[in-house]
């Protein structure tokens, strides 16, 4: 057992009890708050009498049913099954005795609640864990003290605590009431890996049951009493704002209330890394219902202005930041020449081993290859919206947001209300990968809530939401390759750049594993806004660098696998540099295991094969697509896969994440591009963008795991940025084209 | 505004809306029927699926007066306690990510496998093919279906 200090005080425990004060649990759940009817009938358990509040993640109740509290925001990682599995598994209780609701906003009682960046689980696995072993010792000690034995003879396993000498025994239900009275102990220990019974075994989405019978659980869904809809005009092109609004014609449509002009930020508001927003000033339209509203806003007569260049400072995770935001209306063949002519200048140099132009000076051969890839928009299946009621100096807020910490700040000085005032409840995202964590639109709906003196659920109709900005950059990557008269790999230079951003990870494989290796960036300034994407930068540098050490491989005639597998070896016995960011061997590891489990080496007839691997959010990813050509059209196979992120905590739903990540990343490859014509985003709906379906998704995906008892690292980005290598690799060898362009299909095939 | 007689999921409700309203508003806003989900408004993304006298149809672009008294069937009313087989091999499968698309997956596939109990697994693409799933569950969504039948066909 490993022995660890706890961290948490019971102060912080026991501070708001009201949360977990007796009876059904209200909130976003499968026992949906609205309808506390339904919920008995679902319930497969009966419910306590009494619920005994161990600490803030969670109650027992007197029969031995436990509610977990759920600490993060969910939009589709299944989090909300995993993360109260380490606590039960710690706990040692029947998985089916838990009962999982989601915690509010609450940062004094669950840290920082953040979906993103695949740290969920990775920031989780220690606290959780002890979350659960701290209450198990408090029913241990509940126990010792009731029956006066000592606390080492008392076991706790599967709900039961058992006092082998004497032959007493007893159910937590009826140790909870004691337990919730003690301190909370110093120190726990935590399990060993190879005493797992809950980690590690597939558990089923505890919220399954309440999606395929429709139930109330998304932001979108809430409703309440007196509650108004709003929906906001934002300025129709990157690089306009608001000049002048009437609203007299939209007012006198049936159902509106009122049509008012908010202003997102105080002026002199310092920004935070997630407060970006092309359109702060915005009209908002207010109604009774959805439908009044989109009709009564195509009434409104908006006048918008042409924005004048800014510097702001930004302060983000990344300390404090100055960026330029330039006037103008940028169309996407701009975009293309500004990256034509900054890839052909020198970039900024970030990092150079050894002696790359003297190597490049003597080469035999170099191979010079050059990727590209389009703004993306991230089109999460439910549009952005919020729920806010400002009442006096009050603020509650319900919105699917992943990181709610961070935007309170920005409510709290745009409403001139104190942070502690602001409530929030976190309910089911549809769809996040990155985009709900700008949370802009929660800022709108509590500005219009505090304007039109009322409930309010802010909707962004799909045009509002795709039209908004905070999209993926696009980009460009230059590869070199220096070859000796032996065809051996002597030099290594990458350059890359994009707008408004470089995605370039200088310290990542190959950088370590040459001699001779430098990499350059560089940036253009624009107003279009940009924000994380599942797997930000690395969605696209796995691409374009698996694709080129593909190409490298064939040229130098060796196979694509073996090859990484060399320059992993050399990374590993002998790296180049001291910053490299990646564990050469298990980076190796995850290329072995895909290598056994597709059968790498067998030729199929027809069948044509890509490989490509990356590292990524503290995880090892590789995948094998197969392809086939039917009437000239590529078709994939399948996907064979290989992950190393450690644990797994919940082996099933992190192969279902897996199986995203392929078919996402595959769709964007395919078909995901944004453009741009004078400001104006030139995809609006979903008949303009083509987002994958399920006839171009694999015909087969399987997903392996490397087993390990390194505590977890990230699962939900490392699988999707190496398909982009997989795929354009096998698109070469279907096709014996390159492709060095993303989309890669071109043609477009729109079905409705 | 005017007043409509519906008949949804085997109840008759009453509602006073503007008679061009999409039945995903009407269900959404004015009958508190939130399973069916709003994803695209122009028949592009099968979120608002639903079924009006037994076939599918895009509830967005379905206006309230164009109902009359055909039954509606919403998610909400596919069967009494998630036992339909397609919900069923869902669950089983355990098809969901962030379940925003899932209602309207689900009810395309009911309609589907009502119309040809055996479907092929290309019947299979071509009927799902309308339904966008953002978070990509379409393997697991066409081994759903295929489990569906095959329990219906067993
Ligand atoms: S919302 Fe009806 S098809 Fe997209
Ligand atoms: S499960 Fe998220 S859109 Fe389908």
């Amino acid at each position: 057992m490993t022995l660890i200090k706890t961290k948490i005080g019971r102060r912080a425990f026991i501070k708001n009890t009201s949360l977990a004060s007796g009876g059904l649990v209200l909130g976003f759940n499968i026992f949906n708050a609205c309808k506390p009817e339904k919920a008995e009938e679902m319930a497969t358990v009966e419910m306590p009498k009494e619920w005994f509040e161990i600490n803030a993640y969670l109650k027992i109740g007197d029969n031995g049913l436990v509610t977990i509290y759920t600490p993060n925001p969910e939009f589709g990682q299944n989090i909300r099954t995993s993360m109260p599995m380490l606590i039960a598994e710690e706990l040692d209780v029947d998985w089916k005795n838990v009962i999982v609701a989601q915690a509010p906003y609450h940062p004094e009682k669950y840290g920082f609640q953040f979906t993103g960046g695949s740290q969920g689980i990775r920031r989780r696995w220690e606290p959780l864990r002890m979350a659960g072993a701290t209450a198990r010792e408090m029913l241990r000690e509940a126990a010792a003290q009731s029956w006066q034995v000592a606390l080492e003879e008392i076991t706790a396993k599967g709900g039961l605590l058992q006092h082998e000498a004497s032959k007493q025994s007893a159910g937590y239900g009826e140790m909870a009431s004691i337990a919730s009275q003690l301190p909370i102990p110093e120190e726990v220990k935590l399990k060993e890996v190879k005493d797992f019974t809950i980690i590690g075994e597939s558990r089923k989405n505890v919220d399954a049951k309440g999606i395929v019978t429709g139930q109330s659980m998304f932001g979108s869904d809430y409703q309440k009493e007196g509650m108004l809809i709003a929906m906001i005009e934002h300025p129709p092109a990157f690089g306009m704002t608001l000049e002048s609004v009437d609203g007299t014609a939209a007012k006198a449509m049936p159902g509106i209330k009122d049509v008012v002009r908010i202003k997102s930020f105080k002026d002199g508001f310092e920004k935070g890394g997630f407060d970006t927003n092309a359109f702060p000033e915005l009209v908002a339209i207010v109604g009774n219902s959805t439908w009044e509203v989109m009709q009564a806003k195509k009434q409104l007569k908006v006048e918008w202005k042409p924005i004048t260049a800014y510097t702001e400072t930004i302060n983000g995770f990344r300390g404090k930041e100055t960026i330029n935001i330039p006037a103008g209306f940028e169309s996407t063949d701009w975009h293309m020449a500004k990256i034509e002519e900054l890839a052909a200048k020198e970039g900024k140099l970030v990092r150079k081993d050894g002696n790359p132009e003297a190597a490049f000076k003597k080469a035999t051969k170099i191979i010079e290859r050059s990727y590209s890839a389009p703004y993306l928009a991230h089109n999460s299946m439910e549009p952005l919206n919020a729920f806010a009621h400002v009442v006096g100096n009050k603020v509650k807020i319900a919105a699917p947001i992943q990181i709610p910490s961070l935007i309170v700040p920005t409510i709290a000085a745009s409403l001139g209300i104190p942070a502690e005032n602001i409530e929030m409840e976190i309910p089911r995202m549809g769809g996040g990968f990155g985009r709900k964590a700008y949370a802009h639109y929660v800022v709108e709906a509590a500005l219009i809530s505090q304007k039109v003196q009322a409930p309010v659920k802010l909707i962004y109709t799909r045009e509002d939401d795709m039209t908004n900005g905070i999209y993926r950059p696009t980009y460009h990557a230059t590869y070199r390759a220096a070859l000796d008269e032996n065809n051996n790999l002597t030099a290594l230079h990458v350059k890359a750049g994009g707008i408004p951003e470089s995605p370039l990870f200088a310290d990542r494989f190959p950088a370590g594993a040459i001699a001779n290796y430098m990499a350059e960036e560089w940036a253009v300034d624009s107003n279009i806004t940009i924000g994380a994407f599942r797997a930000p930068r690395s969605n696209f540098m796995a691409g374009a660098e698996q694709a080129f050490l593909d190409e490298l491989a064939e040229t130098m005639g060796k196979d694509p696998i073996e090859f990484r597998l060399e320059l992993l070896k050399q990374a590993k016995e002998d790296p180049v540099g001291e910053r490299n960011d990646y564990d050469a061997e298990r980076y190796a590891g995850v290329l072995e295991l895909l290598r056994e489990k597709a059968v790498w080496g067998t030729k199929k007839a027809n069948v044509h094969r890509g490989v490509s691997a990356y590292f990524c959010h503290n995880s090892y990813a590789a995948h094998v697509l197969d392809m086939t050509m039917e009437n000239g059209t590529p078709v994939v196979q399948n996907v064979c896969c290989a992950i190393d992120c450690g644990i797994v905590v919940n082996p099933d739903a992190a192969k279902n994440m897996a199986e995203g990540a392929i078919i996402d990343g595959i769709g964007n490859a395919l078909y995901g591009e944004l453009t741009f014509k004078d400001g104006v985003p030139q995809k609006k709906n979903f008949d303009q963008y083509q987002m994958i379906r399920m006839a171009d998704a694999p015909k087969g995906i399987d997903v392996h795991f490397v087993q390990n008892e390194i505590a977890p690292t990230g699962m939900g980005e490392p699988p999707f940025p190496p398909i982009f290598g997989a795929l354009a690799n096998a698109l070469y060898n279907a096709t014996g084209k390159r492709h060095y362009e993303q989309p890669f299909a071109v043609e477009r095939r729109i079905v409705g | 505004m005017a007043t409509f007689k519906l008949n949804i999921n085997g109840e008759t409700k009453e509602v006073d809306v503007d008679p061009n309203t999409p039945m995903l508003w009407v269900l959404r806003d004015h009958l508190n029927l939130v399973g069916t989900k709003y994803g695209c408004g122009i028949a592009q993304c099968g979120s608002c699926a639903i079924h009006l006298g037994g076939i599918a149809v895009r509830a967005c672009v379905l206006t309230v007066s164009a109902v009359g008294n055909q039954e509606i069937t919403t998610i909400e009313g596919l069967s009494e306690n998630a036992d339909h087989p397609v919900q069923k091999a869902w669950l089983e499968v355990d098809v969901p990510q962030c379940g925003y698309c899932q209602p309207g997956q689900i009810m395309t596939a009911a309609a589907l496998l009502d119309n040809n109990p055996n479907p092929s697994d290309s019947e299979i693409e071509m009927a799902m093919n309308g339904n966008i799933c953002r978070c990509g569950t379409y393997t697991r969504i066409k081994k759903a279906v295929q489990l569906a039948a095959e329990s219906t066909n067993s």
